[in-house]
């Protein structure tokens, strides 16, 4: 019932959203960031962030400190919150949560695979997975050969099996392939993300389908220069774009032809969304596109916290703290490997 | 400032906060840190932070704060351990010797140091026993499988050999023949098999997925282990089960391996032989019996390292905790430029300088510094933090008071749900309380405050109970004081002197009302009244007659159970219920005078406290004077209407309704009525009195001051103090507009709040309307029904309820909800007057605190 949901929506969703607002107030603010940039050592940036909503996870960790621990214990936190939420949603708040980890799910899968495919330790792969991805029979992906083994194994209890219908196919696993993959999957999974959120309808669909629409048109942007001068074809381009969105559908018509990046930019300056993004870099640049859109993201998330009584504001703080935890890393990494003039290169500020 | 005891107000230390000064203290670099222990040890100096935007880890100390931070980190691990392995660390005891920072720094790294090698260790031998022990499990539980197979195909065997003759079969094909009985001899290729443990919730997905792996070729046998397994990665109890996997082909095995890593199966080697099992089990056993002893040889290594831990920990806790307060508080020193010295500001109470100066004299003379910590105090205009000085008995009605600021209804919210005291308790945390040296509504909340509580809880049965709560908490102070006490536990012991005072009144006010447990007593006299005839028969309809004297001391114990029994208390407590609340709305507006004199506010005198005075006097104070004639006259007039038309007929005739000659006089020709018009008149003058002049005058004093803002600067506190008062418009831009609309609300509030609060007090009198029904309904419904049906069995189940009823109800609920009203009444009703608490607590630098702080 599309602009009544103030009457029912705090019935069952009014504790989770007071919950999640709690915690966004718990993001590190730009004088945090600040700060943080001035630390010297590893240790210093621990120092400062004990005094933050991090402080519990971080104080019992002997000194001296690796970029991965904090990485490890930032992402932990992140994941109990998670599951706090997780525990007390009801329907369909807590399939919409659910739907928020289907991303991290299909990275993970993917990471796994092609791991396997180099011959690396599974347990070592294990670690380096997004706990929020994580599933039973995670571990048993290294069994399969290719694609119709990897969806009859494994895959089909997992609730990405619904998406796998595009890409089953016998050929054998290879990097190509698994990229192939990770954009089938993730198209089919967007897709049907949205059709979930159209479906609970109100603001939800509204913010949602604001949010995913970048998201998809931000993914169409990057296979098309990702595989600029590789040997996919236009049509197989074409195929791995999400049918909605803000380019759907002439945009990937435009996109699924460029030759190089600066026909991308002119594809994209077509729309004026973009072409603030595109228009702070220069040409033939695609460096820094990356933190260009993660910026125009944070600036999209952090404006769903505007509105009241939908499930966007779940979305928005599970995305921000992802950002915020790729900040510290960031950071971390800086500090640690006394690149301290790089700081400033790939940190986005979320407040 | 010899302020105290000045002027209007008695000396009481309550009444003002303590004068306080800004020191500057400039303290040699070698002898700072001795020094701020010392100030520490004092806890009378509340430092400010000199170094505000600088970052933490920017700060002169920050590497100490690290060590220390990491000294705590290591101690946490130690309690942790302890608590572990069940040893609670030991009361601190006094004689132990003293160590220093840097040694403890050293020791604490090598107890970890030992203490994580001796858990690696436990870790290792502990895994290889769970292992074994797995093992173990597999033998046993696999050897079943095997010796049931066997028997199976020897019943199936000897059935084939009488049909068919004899066929040798391999081991493993009797299994299988339980699914499968015809197998193809010619295609029997070498089956292997994998043996070990899977966690019991993954055991169908791990059926499954080797089911999907191998297409269905592939044979698996699980057996239930009934006991809980200890994990050997993770180390936990889990669920499992023994499994047993038969499959061909070499592909098939690297698959199946793979799936029991994937789904953190441990494997076991199994031998198909059954003497070689039974030769396995022994050794196993014999390991495991070996491996045990080891470990608890480790266990009493580990054991005795942590007790002589725990018997210094709560000494090196507390000496970690000071440091790092020491050098937080360093941390807000500004380092001169010389680097030589430490400068610092804080207030502290004036009483203290000679103890400050002592504390930086001995800290200078112990660390054998050359040059002497400068003590010099600073002249500021910024308002100084509150401090009073409380004690034991004292600290509960302060916080009553201190929690005012924070009066949103979140906290009254709060204190319904948890129980009052929690206002007290929280109290301490918020900030809000009395401006510095404002009149401090403490003093009188220590007795105005129980002694709503009781008229609203007046039942001197209930009280005693009360007491006896209130005083068991007092004697055992001591040993109460040293434990852990529950949430709500604490709530009430914080409280407890509140309680006592509560108690006192209620027995006072109950004997007053003469209830206990709601039954009266003849306690002072006989009953002045009695029947009219021997059998009383119509006592309760035709009434009673005076026989003797009025009864000395309360109620009469012959109103209870008569008809007219809640007329006659109902008006009698309402009329109280206005007298009290006239009378402590008088002392608030009489409050605002000590205020407006103290701080020389001579408009606040003329145009805030004398109208209001006038206010409320003529018109409530005017309705208890009429109520007192009442009482004392016995008079039948009706005061409602004498106020009503007061208002409405000024010039009426009030008929039999005259209290006293004068109050209409009607017989003077020329101007009827004169008290109540006279009065109504000098209300409604004094509603503009309080709103206009008091905004013009500040306006001129505004003009006149910018007139001369090059003059020489005022000396004395003062005028500082003064000053500081009107800072916020006496200096700054001077809003005309939003003063005048301040005055406004005010006077509107005032004027409203008048009638209002008053009105607000007859809850006084509903909430011990409430309480006497209650114990009424308990006593009669409840004990004497029960008492009614002689059967001892119904009357104890009555007992029961009627003691449950009492205290639950009466006694917990009531007393949370009159301590509630009561509180409400001091907050809104009483300190709305006058009170404005707008200031800041003085929060010292003090290791004494530091302790009862949890961290």
């Amino acid at each position: 019932m599309y602009g009544f949901e103030a009457l029912t929506f705090n019935i069952h969703g009014g504790y989770l959203e007071a919950i999640v607002r709690g915690y966004r107030s718990g993001l590190l603010t730009a004088a945090d960031y600040n700060n943080l940039c001035q630390c010297e050592t590893l240790d210093d940036i621990k120092m400062h962030l004990s005094a933050t909503e991090y402080g519990p996870y971080l104080q019992n960790e002997p000194s001296p400190l690796h970029t991965t621990t904090i990485v490890e214990k930032c992402t932990l936190k992140l994941v109990d919150e998670y599951k706090h939420m997780l525990t007390q949603a009801t329907e369909p708040l807590s399939t919409f949560l659910e739907y928020i980890t289907y991303g991290h799910m299909i990275d993970n899968v993917v990471l796994i695979v092609t791991g396997t495919l180099h011959e690396r330790d599974v347990q070592e792969l294990l670690e380096k997975c997004h706990p929020l991805g994580m599933f039973d029979s995670i571990a048993t992906l290294a069994v399969a050969q290719n694609m119709r083994e990897l969806y009859r194994l494994v895959l089909v209890d997992t609730p990405l099996a619904p998406y796998f219908s595009e890409c089953i196919t016998s050929e054998d696993l290879d990097d190509m392939n698994i990229e192939i993959m990770r954009n089938t999957l993730y198209k089919a999974y967007l897709e049907d993300f949205y059709r979930f959120c159209q479906k609970i309808g109100g603001a939800t669909a509204e913010i949602m389908s604001d949010l995913l629409s970048f998201e998809a048109d931000r993914r169409a942007v990057n296979i098309s220069i990702n595989s600029i001068g590789t040997e996919l074809t236009r049509d197989d381009r074409r195929k791995l774009y999400s049918n909605f969105g803000l380019l759907y559908p002439y945009g990937h018509e435009e996109l699924a032809v460029c030759e190089d990046i600066d026909q991308v930019r002119g594809a994209m300056e077509k729309y004026p969304p973009y072409q603030a993004i595109f228009s702070k870099l220069s040409y033939g640049e695609s460096q820094i596109l990356d933190k260009a859109f993660y910026e125009e993201e944070v600036k999209r998330l952090c404006l769903a916290f505007e509105q009241q009584f939908h499930y966007g504001v779940f979305f928005a703080y599970m995305r921000l703290r992802e950002q915020e935890i790729r900040n510290l890393m960031w950071i971390s990494e800086c500090v640690a490997q006394n690149q301290k003039s790089r700081v400033h290169d790939s940190v986005v500020f979320i407040f | 400032m010899g302020e105290r005891g000045r002027g209007c107000c008695p000396p009481m230390d309550l009444m003002r906060s303590e004068p306080m000064q800004l020191v500057q203290l400039i303290i040699p670099i070698e002898s700072a840190h001795l020094a701020v222990s010392y100030l520490g040890d004092l806890g009378l100096t509340q430092f400010k932070d000199l170094n505000a935007e600088k970052s933490p880890f920017q700060r002169t100390y920050a590497i100490q704060i690290k060590r220390c931070g990491e000294m705590a980190r290591k101690l946490r691990f130690f309690r942790d351990q302890m608590s572990k392995a069940g040893l609670p660390p030991a009361v601190r005891s006094a004689t132990q010797a003293e160590i220093s920072l840097d040694d403890l720094e050293v020791k604490l790294g090598d107890l970890e140091a030992e203490l994580v090698e001796i858990n690696a260790n436990g870790d290792k031998l502990q895994r290889s026993y769970n292992e074994l022990a797995e093992y173990k499990l597999v033998l046993q539980k696999g050897g079943e499988f095997f010796h049931s197979a066997l028997s199976i195909a020897a019943a199936h065997q000897r059935e084939y050999a009488s049909n068919q003759g004899s066929e040798v079969e391999s081991l493993e094909t009797p299994l299988l023949s339980q699914q499968e009985t015809a197998i193809d001899s010619s295609k029997q290729v070498k089956l292997g098999f994998i043996t070990g443990l899977v966690p019991r919730e993954k055991s169908m997905a791990f059926e499954r997925i080797l089911f999907r792996a191998t297409r269905g070729n592939v044979f698996l046998r699980q057996a239930v282990v009934d006991e809980l397994v200890v994990d050997p990665v993770s180390g936990e109890k889990v669920e499992k089960n023994v499994f047993v996997v038969f499959f061909s082909g070499e592909r098939a095995k690297s698959k199946v391996l793979k799936i029991c890593e994937a789904f953190g199966a441990n494997r076991y080697a199994f031998s198909e032989d059954l003497g070689k099992q039974s030769q396995m089990i022994n050794e196993v056993s014999g390991r495991l019996s070996e491996l045990k002893t080891t470990v608890d040889t480790g266990l009493v290594h580990r054991g005795n390292l942590l007790q002589t831990i725990g018997e210094q920990f709560e000494q090196w806790n507390f000496l970690v905790r000071k440091e790092k307060a020491i050098y937080h508080t360093l941390n807000m020193l500004s380092i001169d430029v010389t680097k030589k010295c430490l400068v610092a500001e804080g207030w502290s109470p004036t009483f203290a300088t000679k103890q400050i100066q002592d504390a930086l004299h001995r800290a200078t003379h112990d660390s054998n510094s050359q040059v002497e910590a400068i003590f010099q105090v600073l002249h500021t205009r910024e308002m100084p933090p509150t401090y009073f000085q409380t004690n034991k008995v004292t600290t509960a009605y302060q916080e009553i008071v201190d929690a005012y600021g924070m009066r949103s209804s979140v906290w009254v919210g709060k204190g319904l749900r948890e129980g009052g005291e929690d206002l007290v308790e929280t109290a301490s945390i918020l900030a809000g309380v009395a401006k510095y040296q404002e009149a401090n509504p403490g003093v009188f909340t220590i007795v105005t405050f129980p002694f709503l509580f009781a008229v609203m809880f007046g039942d001197w049965g209930h009280g005693i109970c009360l007491l006896l709560a209130t005083l068991y908490m007092i004697i055992r102070e001591k040993k109460f004081y040293s434990q852990k006490l529950g949430d709500i536990m604490e709530m009430a012991f914080g409280g407890r002197y509140v309680i006592l005072m509560m108690a006192l009144f209620s027995i006072y006010t109950g004997l007053i009302y003469n209830e206990f447990f709601s039954v009266p007593f003849e306690l002072f006299a006989r009953s002045a009244y009695v029947c009219r005839d021997p059998n009383c028969r119509d006592s309760t309809t035709v009434g009673l007659i005076k026989a003797r004297d009025t009864y000395p001391f309360g109620v009469d114990p012959a109103w209870h159970g008569s008809r007219s029994e809640l007329p006659f208390l109902n008006s009698l407590k309402m009329k109280m219920s206005i007298l009290l609340g006239v009378a402590q709305m008088n002392l608030g507006i009489i409050m605002s005078l000590f205020n407006a004199l103290f701080f020389k506010n001579s408009i606040n005198v003329w145009f805030q406290f004398i109208p209001q005075m006038i206010f409320l006097n003529s018109l409530f104070g005017y309705l208890s004077l009429l109520i007192i004639i009442k009482w004392c006259t016995g008079s039948q007039a009706d005061l409602y209407h004498v106020m009503i038309y007061m208002f409405l007929g000024p010039t009426d005739d009030i008929g039999e309704n005259q209290l006293f000659p004068g109050q209409k006089m009607t017989q003077l020709q020329f101007h009827p009525s004169l008290l109540q018009i006279v009065l109504v008149l000098l209300a409604l003058v004094s509603v503009p009195w309080m709103l206009l002049p008091k905004p013009f005058l500040l306006k001129m004093q505004h003009e006149r001051h910018h007139g001369e803002s090059y003059a020489a600067l005022p000396d004395g506190e003062e005028s500082l103090q003064s000053e500081a008062n009107h800072d916020s418009h006496g200096h700054g831009e001077f809003e005309f507009s939003e003063i005048f609309v301040h005055q406004l609300i005010h006077t509107i509030e005032f004027v409203l709040g008048a009638v209002s609060n008053t009105a607000s007090y007859l809850r006084l009198w509903a909430l011990s309307l409430a309480h006497s029904e209650l114990s009424t309904v308990f006593y009669e419904k409840v004990l004497l029904l029960a008492w009614g049906y002689n059967n001892i069995l119904i009357l104890i189940v009555g007992i029961i309820v009627f003691v449950f009823a009492t205290v639950g109800v009466l006694l917990v609920m009531e007393t949370l909800s009159a301590f509630l009203h009561a509180l409400r009444l001091h907050w809104v009703e009483f300190q709305n007057k006058f009170y404005e608490g707008d200031g800041y607590k003085f929060s010292p630098f003090s290791f004494a605190l530091l302790d009862s702080e949890d961290e």
